[in-house]
């Protein structure tokens, strides 16, 4: 076997075949182990393609040896190689440090279920992002939505409210799907394929209602999926009452899978010179995503409870990547690219150190964090310096992504835009302040169940934390990898759509 | 003997359903059938087992650790089989390369046999797996059961 | 002026559109969580039958692949390429004229494996295409058929008839099918985790309903001074 010609499908293949054996081990390490391996395994087979894919273009691989447009193709380029090293990154950050955290929140004797549920979701997500076929994305979408229902629902132990939460993110999450099959049926109904580059080519020239309409339930289908402002409802509770590692899981890739493949279709398949697509960005996209940065931003300022708080933040943080979008320009894809790969690195990193809270004082509301700089010294720095990255503090990434971000903003003669960006990243200094100033500042509680004294979190979860911190400064400083890659892939999807 | 007719028809009808479920999983290769459908059958003729002897009997002869081990073994009958072609020098579920010296394409029909029965292997024991917890009702879904 | 007969002939969308109606409809103001469900499967349901209501394509025909992929799976390609050469559209390829008029009467079994035979024995090169080889096909086929003696005259016509009606062959295109009962199991595997769901939250807080449910997280949240509170706004 040639491994080197299997890499587009390892990815996907690995944890999906690991996820069924996961079922069938014993309760205890053993599972956890396994998914640990196995994410790992996951990762360095997305790095290879990543590399490989920076070095001789888009890969294609047949899947059964069937050829485009009949069979299904996985097809990876630039944009999507990034993004499955980031999903399968952060799983393989986010699986050893899962033990001890899912130890104390889940029973232990479902922990099985719980890993088989993990690299199932993961599989899921790098299927919708390695795919090129249409209709495929819509069936890994499902497989990552029903693991990540069950797991949200695992949290039920903890907290009752997980459960609600899973059966809304459940119906909103079936309508975007069902909503998304529409539209890529209207598309099949007007072209006769399911092939993403075949899609591009057929639809080419073709302006009717119904490819316009298939645009539009894809808008929506995915705009759910995304949890785009304001269908962003289920997303808040879903990830406050969620396992603390799956929260971290999820903000970091679910999401952001959902953007590229809003990318995907935006610019490899319907292409600029698609005249609705224009009016799409600049009269939905635009007004969307800067009102997600203010609203979202808003409401996460006033959150009692910490993972809700950076839950809105997330639903903020979109709003970039949407405003990035909907300018229709080279730098603004770019942009949002950089601000895909760079928010998932800074919110991974934030909800692994409420993580380790939780694992630690059993809480994730603003009263457990109170002088927690002098109980959990190293996990308060990790917040405190991912924090720093989600405002946008030079030598981070997330100054990389806003900067990316103002550039496109005023070569695509929108300086307004760049003055709501900063607007909305000073909201982002009231509420991650608020949160730092409780952790530094503030003695801990002296009474009630969290004046106990803690100690800080053991190493297996501090480990994967300072990993993720540790990429969130060094690719702030090297920009090579994220920008350069991400300036590249949008240089490439903006040939494919006729842009400039 | 309460519902003595129901559960003489049943006792009756079970061996059928078992090989119809059978007779559509393997039709799949020629015709309309295929392992979702024959899966659901199978599942059919234990819930139908459930309904007229009790669950408790029905998870006597089907305990549900053997149907968690169905489900994934189904999964890795399916996967198992891409992976196969892959070290056989195909593409993930390029069947051709499970017998690359046939003339007519053989490993066409191995492959999708084999995939297929991953498939109601997987799909049967799902079935059977939702159907014991919301039959059960316990009050909580006994993790031990998983 | 309304052109009645376009919008009745279309009635496979009207039903599609209604039922998506209805089902995103209920999971929208219904507050009880199975009602939602039962909703959602409207609504999934609905989009089924879209998508096999675009499967039948009238003069349409199958996927035909071309020489070149022979060498890799002659066994699937090399009879159909025999007898319609060149490759032929795919089978959704045809054009929304052609697809509108698909929810018309689609013939039966019998007259479509008649023409497949016809279309056997029609000599190569009818036309460029395979949708033009079919259309030239019944032409051919049917004049041998005619031509025996009387006394066979009207099983004769019956087959002319049949060679006529197959001339507007609807094609079942299987695709649709094929995707559909991937989204069918996807579905039933939803309705299958979100009733698992309303179970567990009926037994954590023994209600499904979504209003009760709201009342009781506020109730924990803020107090039962809240609860009460909220309850009197709702009375």
């Amino acid at each position: 076997m040639n491994l080197m010609a299997q890499l587009p499908v390892l990815p996907v293949v690995i944890p999906f075949v690991a996820g069924a054996l996961a079922l069938l081990l014993p309760k205890g390490r053993a599972p956890w182990a396994w998914a640990t391996f196995v994410s790992w395994l996951s990762f360095l087979a997305s790095a290879l393609l990543l590399r490989e894919v920076a070095a001789t273009g888009p890969v294609s691989y047949h899947l059964g040896d069937w050829p485009p447009p009949w069979g299904i193709e996985y097809r990876i380029d630039l944009a999507n190689a990034i993004v499955l090293a980031l999903v399968s990154g952060i799983a393989a950050a986010v699986a050893p440090f899962a033990y001890e955290s899912v130890r104390a929140e889940i029973d232990e004797r479902q922990s099985p279920y719980f890993y088989a549920a993990f690299l199932i979701c993961v599989s899921g997500l790098l299927g919708v992002t390695a795919t090129g076929d249409a209709f495929n994305i819509f069936v890994f979408l499902e497989i990552s939505s029903l693991s990540t229902y069950a797991l949200v629902a695992m949290g039920g132990r903890q907290d009752r409210r997980a459960l609600t939460a899973a059966f809304t993110y459940l119906v909103m999450g079936t309508l975007g799907a069902t909503f998304f099959v529409i539209g890529v049926g209207l598309l099949y109904h007007a072209t006769g394929t399911l092939n993403l580059a075949d899609l591009h080519l057929k639809l080419a020239g073709q302006h009717n209602r119904v490819v316009e309409a298939g645009f539009a339930f894809i808008l929506v289908g995915i705009g759910l999926k995304l949890a785009m402002f304001p269908m962003h409802l289920w997303l808040p509770n879903a990830y406050a009452y969620a396992p603390s590692a799956v929260s971290a899981f999820l903000a970091a890739t679910a999401t952001k899978v959902a953007v590229y493949v809003l990318v995907r279709f935006f610019y490899s398949v319907f292409g600029l010179d698609f005249a609705f697509l224009g009016d799409a960005l600049t009269y939905v996209l635009l007004p969307l995503g800067v009102a997600g940065m203010f609203v979202a931003s808003l409401i996460a300022v006033f959150q009692h409870d910490v993972k809700r708080m950076l839950a809105y933040s997330s639903v903020g943080q979109i709003g970039y990547m949407l405003l990035g979008l909907s300018f229709g320009t080279r730098e603004g894809l770019a942009a949002a690219l950089i601000h895909l790969v760079n928010h998932g690195l800074m919110k991974g990193a934030l909800f692994l150190a409420v993580a380790c809270v939780v694992y630690r004082l059993g809480d994730h509301r603003c009263a457990a964090f109170s002088g927690l700089a002098r109980r959990m010294p190293v996990t308060t720095w990790a917040f405190v310096l991912s924090g720093l990255s989600l405002i946008g503090v030079p030598g981070t990434v997330g100054f990389v992504s806003k900067w990316y971000l103002l550039e496109a903003s005023f070569a695509a003669g929108h300086a307004w835009a760049a003055f709501m960006i900063v607007a909305s990243s000073l909201i982002a200094v009231l509420y991650v302040g608020r949160v730092v100033e409780l952790m530094l500042l503030r003695e801990p509680p002296e009474q009630g169940p969290l004046s106990e004294p803690v100690k800080e979190a053991p190493l297996s979860m501090l480990i994967p934390m300072w990993a993720l911190v540790a990429a969130n400064l060094y690719f702030g400083l090297r920009t090579e990898f994220t920008a350069g890659f991400a300036e590249q892939a949008a240089a490439a999807l903006m040939t494919v759509s006729g842009g400039r | 003997m309460p519902h003595l007719i129901l559960r003489v028809t049943t006792k009756m009808f079970f061996a059928p359903i078992l090989l119809f479920a059978l007779y559509v999983q393997f039709h799949g290769d020629y015709g309309p059938g295929g392992g979702f459908q024959a899966g659901v059958i199978f599942a059919v003729a234990f819930i139908l087992h459930a309904l007229c002897f009790g669950l408790e009997e029905t998870k006597k002869a089907l305990p549900q650790r053997a149907l968690t081990i169905a489900m994934a073994l189904g999964v890795m009958f399916y996967a198992g089989t891409g992976l196969a072609t892959m070290l056989l020098g195909g593409n993930f579920l390029g069947y051709d390369a499970l017998a690359p010296h046939s003339t007519h394409h053989e490993g066409q029909h191995y492959g999708i046999l084999l995939v297929e029965f991953g498939v109601g292997l997987a799909v049967a024991s799902t079935m059977l797996t939702v159907f014991y917890h919301f039959a059960g009702r316990e009050p909580e879904i006994d993790p031990e059961d998983w | 002026m309304i052109d009645l007969a376009f919008i009745a002939e279309r009635y496979n969308y009207w039903i599609f559109i209604v039922l998506m109606m209805i089902g995103v409809y209920i999971v929208i103001s219904r507050g009880n969580l199975v009602k939602k469900i039962v909703g959602l499967n409207i609504f999934q349901t609905s989009v089924f039958i879209y998508y096999i209501s675009i499967g039948k394509v009238a003069g349409g025909t199958a996927p035909i692949l071309p020489a070149a992929y022979e060498s890799g799976h002659e066994g699937k390609g090399a009879r159909a390429s025999a007898a319609h050469g060149e490759s032929a559209p795919a089978p959704g390829a045809a054009s929304g004229e052609s697809l509108h008029a698909a929810p018309q009467s689609a013939p039966e079994a019998l007259p479509a494996n008649d023409l497949a035979s016809a279309v056997a024995q029609t000599p190569q090169g009818a036309g460029p295409s395979g949708e033009a080889g079919l259309h030239a096909a019944p032409g051919e086929a049917a004049n041998p058929l005619l031509a025996p003696p009387d006394g066979a005259g009207d099983a004769a016509s019956a087959l002319g008839e049949a060679a006529h009606k197959a001339a507007e062959i609807v094609y079942s295109n299987p695709l649709p099918h094929v995707l559909i009962l991937t989204a069918i199991v996807v579905g039933v595997a939803t309705t299958a985790v979100g009733l698992a769901l309303a179970v567990r939250i009926r037994e954590a807080y023994g209600t499904i309903e979504e209003d009760e449910l709201e009342a009781a997280d506020d109730i924990a949240e803020f107090g039962a001074a809240f609860g009460e509170k909220a309850e009197g706004a709702r009375a």
